[in-house]
């Protein structure tokens, strides 16, 4: 059963944002990468680019698929987990460690469009 | 093949100095090629004899598998026989001799070949005109979507910069329209596998250029909805797409002309039996309704893939108006055969009637860790090709299977033996579908590793070897 943890935003198209220092941390939920398999490239945006919520930041590919990164918020990308580029391995140990891309949030009042750990457990059942 | 005699490259069988030619003496004089365009380096082709080279390649062949060896049900492919008078037709001397510059009198019966096929297609599909100019699918998708752009922009509508594609469409439907210059958006499916209309409604407006529908689609389902969809797309102006490619559960039973498509590609190497698989060539002719025939664009200045037309025409013409109406309906009783003998032991999402293909989310017991990756391998060991796997997106474990409509029974039978048995495996000795496949010429294959660190030149091999 892949892992879901409190406290988090999840979208419905698998990414999550965790808020820590005004800041938030965006990558694939454990249902995500466990969905895709061994992943073996992460397609990132470059700092200062901007994201728009809902609109695509990036790519994740894997053995089976390669699968959009749809961003769950807007803002400014203020750095790019360089780890990934060598090691896109580290999303399928950890997806909830290894972020994407930190953003600076330009509207944090779009976090309430997300789900909480509980909605999205439930939305993962539904698409079993 | 003896892998151990006969695996190597080319390059490992390479002597310095060895020929497997000798050339008389040079009675014409030397005649260099000027100092710039001389290469630097030695170009670095391995130098083998004459059996040498006939030997490893012959060897490699027979680790080819292809529809002349075995069942092949690559799902979304359509892996069909190609009978062979179509070869034969084809490689007639007086058509494989042609050169696309020949002056224009002396091709007329390849000219006549194009004109009746491409009545041939318009009986088919219902459509008004056809060119054949599109060398493959998504080449007559990027064609027909310009002709879409170029009718909207005809009439001074400048403001239509999307295309509307399902869920479940092919990967081709969202690229073909980006190299065009429109944006992609997403209509949803419903619970039955169909597009949603309700969430189609919320998506159209005045800047929708075109809805892109395969039909049956690539779950192998028949979109039901179609006249309802036709309207409502059109209804706001925009015009609707038809991907030919499942067409061939359509042959003879329904035409996409009269569901209310406007522009429609076919692949001919599907539908009509020409051969394809390891990219090609293949044809991809675009047909469009009354009216749009003047918004053909030169994608080519010759007439497409002519021998792959040929080859279509030829097997048109073999089978015949009254026999060609026995496709469609074959291919779904295979299908629908195939998906019922195992739907107990295969989980499938979408119960029903299918069309020519269907998709099974893996076992239907999961228990032992065996995925769809290893029961495909596991077919590999007896003997057959695999489905295709993990695609479409819309289920995790994707197995998609497509027998075409000249399979006889025993031969889905055999295949349904082996799914069956593998199924049982999967519970009782689990390990051995993880592993597989045994009985092939190389085991299981790394994917990630090739993904990550892909070698495929004998250099890279070489560089690689030296790191290590």
């Amino acid at each position: 059963m892949a892992k879901v943890i409190e406290g988090l935003y999840y979208s419905e198209s698998h990414e999550y944002v965790r808020v820590e220092d005004g800041f938030g941390y965006i990558g694939i939920t454990d249902y995500a990468q466990h969905a895709l398999g061994n992943v073996v490239y992460v397609d990132m945006p470059e700092t200062d680019d901007e994201v728009t919520a809902g609109e695509e930041f990036g790519a994740v590919e894997s053995v089976k698929a390669a699968s959009d990164l749809n961003s769950p918020v807007s803002g400014t990308v203020t750095e790019i987990n360089e780890a990934l580029e060598d090691s896109p391995e580290m999303i399928n140990q950890d997806a909830f460690a290894n972020w994407i891309i930190k953003v600076e949030m330009s509207d944090t009042s779009e976090l309430d469009n997300l789900m909480d750990a509980k909605a999205y457990e439930e939305f993962c059942k539904e698409q079993e | 093949m003896n892998n151990k005699l006969y695996g190597n490259l080319i390059f490992e069988l390479s002597k310095e100095g060895r020929r497997g030619y000798s050339l008389p003496a040079n009675r014409f004089g030397n005649y260099p090629v000027p100092k710039e365009l001389q290469r630097k380096e030695e170009a670095g082709l391995p130098e083998c004899d004459e059996l040498t080279v006939v030997r490893h390649y012959t060897n490699h062949s027979s680790n080819n598998f292809g529809v002349n060896n075995g069942f092949y049900p690559l799902g979304s492919c359509t892996m069909k026989y190609n009978p062979a008078i179509d070869e034969e037709m084809s490689a007639m001397p007086e058509f494989s001799n042609l050169h696309p510059l020949q002056p224009h009198h002396t091709v007329a019966g390849a000219e006549d070949v194009c004109n009746l096929l491409s009545e041939s297609l318009k009986a088919i599909t219902g459509m008004e005109a056809f060119t054949l100019k599109p060398y493959a699918g998504a080449h007559g998708e990027l064609t027909g979507l310009m002709i879409i752009k170029a009718y909207h922009e005809s009439r001074g509508d400048m403001k239509r910069t999307k295309v509307i594609v399902p869920d479940s469409a092919h990967g081709t439907n969202p690229a073909s329209a980006a190299v065009c210059g429109l944006s992609v958006v997403e209509v949803k499916s419903r619970a039955d596998g169909t597009v949603d209309v309700d969430d189609l409604r919320s998506i159209l407006d005045e800047t929708v250029a075109a809805m892109m529908m395969t039909n049956p689609n690539t779950l192998g389902l028949f979109e039901k909805s179609i006249p309802e969809i036709a309207e409502l797309v059109h209804s706001h102006g925009a015009l609707m797409y038809y991907d030919g490619a499942n067409l061939n559960p359509m042959l003879g039973a329904c035409r996409p002309g009269d569901m209310g498509f406007d522009v429609m590609h076919i692949n001919l190497h599907k539908t009509f039996a020409t051969p394809h698989g390891g990219g090609g060539p293949g044809a991809g002719p675009v047909g469009v309704r009354k009216g749009l025939e003047q918004f053909f664009p030169t994608v080519s200045p010759y007439q497409g893939n002519f021998a792959v037309a040929m080859r279509a025409y030829a097997y048109i013409l073999s089978l015949g108006k009254e026999n060609i109406k026995m496709v469609g309906p074959l291919a779904t009783l295979n299908a629908n055969y195939i998906k019922e003998s195992l739907k107990d032991v295969y989980e499938l999402p979408i119960d029903g009637l299918c069309k020519h293909e269907f998709v099974f989310n893996g076992l239907k017991d999961k228990s032992t860790g065996v995925t769809t990756m290893d029961v495909a391998k596991r077919l590999l060991d007896y003997g057959y090709h695999a489905p295709t796997i993990y695609f479409p997106l819309l289920f995790h474990e994707s197995l998609m299977i497509e027998p075409a409509e000249n399979e006889s029974k025993e031969t889905m039978d055999g295949f349904i033996e082996v799914m069956r048995r593998i199924a049982e495996e999967a519970k009782t000795e689990p390990d051995t579908v993880k592993n597989a496949p045994h009985n092939t010429p190389i085991g299981r294959v790394d994917d990630v590793l090739a993904a990550k660190h892909p070698i495929v030149t004998y250099r890279q091999m070489c560089n690689n070897k030296q790191e290590q």
